[in-house]
């Protein structure tokens, strides 16, 4: 198996390793960098568990090659409370009682992140649609959407006092 | 009177984007004040920070040095023998260490059959012949998960299929049978029945209405969103077994370990790290990890063994697979008299239900439900097919859903039948609240209830009466608006040990308390959370018994050699069950002394010095 070296910028952060051409985008991060935040659900693109943002846009990462994401910006759950402090998704996800187990919470937000930059102030049937490429096993949903409605009007609210 | 053509309605369905919001009218009584936060007060989980932020600490999380990984072959046939297992190629790859079949396990003591949690026995890797689809053949064992994955392209099997069964009722014929290493060559596992069969009869014989229905409860699969996993860690110089899995009842299954493999129970530690959801699916003991912890043992490496999700929904524990034929007697004013049921339990290749109760068909005696009759009688077969074992999900398993289900049905089949009102059926036939304690036909004690007023609160709760006159309304014009109603009456705890066992351990909990100096508190328990929130809701309970600030108590679970023994979180039984002993005598005991005295930074000495944050590097 050919090996290549891939430089990507992750997390704000330059990093250059050799891996296998076939080295699934979600084993570098989880195992090549140690970032475990971003997790494996399943086995055919379904779960959303491993959603990380490439160029700020989410991608599931079990289904891209570490070497497609050579010169990306790569944004994992490890970098979404800046300097400490939470993101008004992660809040929200707290606040709301959005997560269970955990499992799938990283992805969640990951996906939320972005869909809130297109979509800043988006209807509950909208949000639903969001994450619809997102699965959880535990909560039944209606608290994810409930976190997010609280990050969308947070993040407005902020938008709005700058 | 009502159209009551339930039977034949599509569920109704929540318009597309609308969450249903049911608004309670209790009021919650808080007993402690806000910096205490005992029950009833509004917290956020303790637990959540770590997920919100990636940290988390899963099993594939766990990284050892010099970890080794697992792959499984399975088999791409329900029923076949096997005639060889050539692993020459796989062995050659570089980075494949060994490859572990059946026969290496017998050779290492008979390790290739393992007790089920029912008294059953379970392949762990064949030898002769495989019994269901995606069964485990052998195990590869590689420096790396893609050289493992690879490997396991590179075994080949020489399978000749045979006849698969997955019919219960084809298998009770016996022409092809599954188990052929059990002296008796029959499907047929046991027999089982709770209640008077002689008193059953009796009441049909003199009913005035009898309904009878056949339901098939079919498998479905818990499919938790993390796969299930292990690091198995054994330290031959220590003669010592560490082992991370996705373990609902971790202590459980140090002891199953320690039955199986034949290393001494103080020689493992089970460490169930976070867990993504288990719904049952992490109660039983799965081949895969009996395979991995022999793969550590026999490597002197650590190796991590995580299932895809493939393998996941192929073979891991099922649920249900009830096919249940009941009848429910009437008498001439439309009271219940009685019910007889006579269900088949399809278990698959192995019965490894993991349920904890006495019985072999779990709690499905509870099938009266909450209805008072004279008589009733269960009858539940189980039978062998070629399909994987198992039997455990959520929703109230060990088959309590099941008979919620079949009674539930058979009330609103009945109700129909007489042109009654279902929920005037259900108030009617209610146990009363002066019944209680109350004797169940098939055995079990109700210790008190008081359903109707349940059943009153919710019918006021949703205008019970406006929706049903809606309904008519709308059924005048045509249109179709089904309303369903199910009580419930479940047996919840997993206790007390007259009725649950499990490996003759019998079931309870413990939990252990350490008071810090300081008045802050660690408390551990034999339960174990994955998902529902344990670290905080166990804080609560035990600063509404003792009075420490629930922010103060640090809640530890899964960790065999630190937390005290306790049977594990499935079928409702942690919150009711574990907390409880912290509200000990004992432990009230020690506190005031704490309280009155609490230790002091000596005078004269400087004070302790400021936490400073720590360096980054
Ligand atoms: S792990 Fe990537 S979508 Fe499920
Ligand atoms: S919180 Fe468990 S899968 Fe979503």
């Amino acid at each position: 198996m050919s090996e290549h070296e891939v430089t990507l910028t992750v997390n704000g952060e330059s990093v250059t390793r050799s891996v296998e051409a076939r080295m699934l985008l979600v084993h570098f991060i989880r195992e090549d960098l140690s970032l475990t935040g971003t997790h494996i659900g399943c086995d055919t693109t379904s779960c959303g568990a491993c959603t990380v943002l490439v160029n700020g846009k989410p991608v599931k990462s079990c289904t891209v090659f570490a070497v497609q994401a050579e010169g990306a910006e790569v944004e994992t759950i490890e970098s979404v409370a800046a300097g400490g402090v939470l993101h008004p998704l992660q809040e929200g996800f707290w606040e709301k009682h959005g997560l269970q187990c955990g499992y799938c919470t990283p992805g969640m937000i990951m996906t939320a992140k972005e869909f809130l930059v297109r979509n800043p102030n988006p209807t509950e049937d909208e949000i639903r649609r969001g994450i619809s490429g997102n699965l959880c096993r535990c909560t039944g949903y209606n608290k994810i959407v409930e976190a997010i409605q609280y990050a969308a009007e947070k993040l407005q609210a902020d938008a709005g006092g700058e | 009177m009502p159209q009551l053509d339930d039977r034949t309605e599509p569920h109704s369905e929540l318009a597309d984007g609308v969450s249903a919001q049911v608004p309670t009218t209790d009021e919650v009584q808080i007993k402690t004040p806000e910096n205490i936060g005992g029950m009833g007060h509004r917290k956020k989980r303790k637990e959540d920070p770590r997920f919100l932020q990636g940290k988390g600490n899963y099993v594939d999380d766990v990284k050892l040095p010099g970890m080794l990984y697992m792959d499984i072959v399975r088999s791409p046939y329900a029923h076949a023998k096997i005639n060889k297992i050539d692993a020459s190629a796989a062995l050659e790859m570089d980075g494949v260490l060994a490859v572990i079949t059946g026969e290496d396990l017998k050779a290492a003591g008979d390790l290739h059959w393992m007790p089920t949690l029912m008294s059953d026995t379970q392949m762990v890797l064949p030898i002769d012949k495989v019994v269901y689809y995606a069964q485990e053949v052998c195990a590869v064992i590689a420096t790396s998960r893609y050289i493992a994955a690879d490997a396991i392209e590179q075994v080949f099997v020489d399978y000749e299929p045979l006849d698969a069964v997955v019919d219960p009722f084809e298998a009770m014929k016996d022409k092809v049978i599954v188990r052929d290493d059990k002296d008796k060559k029959t499907n047929h596992i046991w027999h089982w029945e709770a209640g008077d069969k002689a008193a059953t009869d009796a009441v049909f014989n003199d009913a005035t209405t009898v309904v009878k229905e056949k339901f098939y409860i079919p498998r479905i699969h818990v499919s938790s969103i993390e796969t299930c996993g292990m690091v198995a860690n054994y330290n031959k110089v220590r003669e010592h077994m560490q082992i991370y899995m996705t373990s609902q009842a971790p202590h459980a299954h140090r002891t199953v370990f320690a039955l199986v493999s034949g290393i001494p129970e103080h020689k493992i530690q089970i460490i169930s790290p976070d867990i993504g959801g288990g719904f049952g699916g992490k109660v039983p003991v799965y081949p895969g990890y009996v395979i991995c912890a022999v793969a550590s043992l026999v490597t002197g490496k650590p190796v991590k063994w995580i299932e895809d999700r493939s393998e996941n929904l192929q073979a891991d524990s099922f649920a249900r697979d009830y096919h249940i034929e009941a009848e429910m007697a009437a008498d001439k004013e439309g009271r219940i008299t009685g019910l007889r049921v006579k269900t088949l339990s399809d278990c698959g290749a192995a019965d490894a239900a993991a349920n904890p109760s006495k019985f072999p068909a779990g709690l499905y005696s509870i099938c009266t439900g909450s209805y008072d009759m004279k008589a009733a009688h269960v009858e539940v077969d189980g039978v062998y097919t070629t399909k994987p074992p198992g039997g455990v999900a959520y929703r109230c398993s060990f088959r309590v859903t099941e008979a919620v289900h079949m009674v539930e049905r058979m009330t609103d089949i009945m109700a129909h039948d007489l042109g009654v009102d279902p929920a005037d059926y259900r108030l009617k036939n209610f146990i009363r609240p002066d019944q209680f304690p109350y004797k169940s036909p098939t055995g079990w004690e109700y210790d008190s209830g008081n359903y109707e007023a349940a059943l009153n609160k919710a019918m006021d709760m949703i205008d019970y009466r406006g929706l049903r006159k809606e309904q008519a309304e709308k059924r005048a014009k045509g249109e179709l608006m089904g309303i369903g109603i199910s009580s419930f009456t479940e047996v919840v705890g997993a206790g007390p040990s007259k009725d649950y066992d499990i490996l003759g351990i019998k079931m309870f909990d413990s939990a252990e308390i350490r008071i810090h100096p300081t008045g802050k508190a660690m408390a551990r328990f034999g339960t174990k959370s994955q998902g529902q929130g344990h670290e905080t809701t166990y804080a609560q309970i035990i600063a509404e018994e003792l009075g420490l600030p629930a922010d103060d108590i640090e809640v530890e679970e899964g960790d065999t050699d630190t937390a005290p023994y306790g049977l594990g979180t499935y079928a409702s039984r942690s919150t009711p069950t574990a907390p409880r002993p912290t509200a000990s005598g004992p432990t009230r005991a020690v506190l005031p002394q704490l309280r009155a005295r609490p230790p002091q930074w000596p005078r004269g000495r400087s004070g302790p010095r400021r936490r400073r944050s720590p360096r980054t590097c």
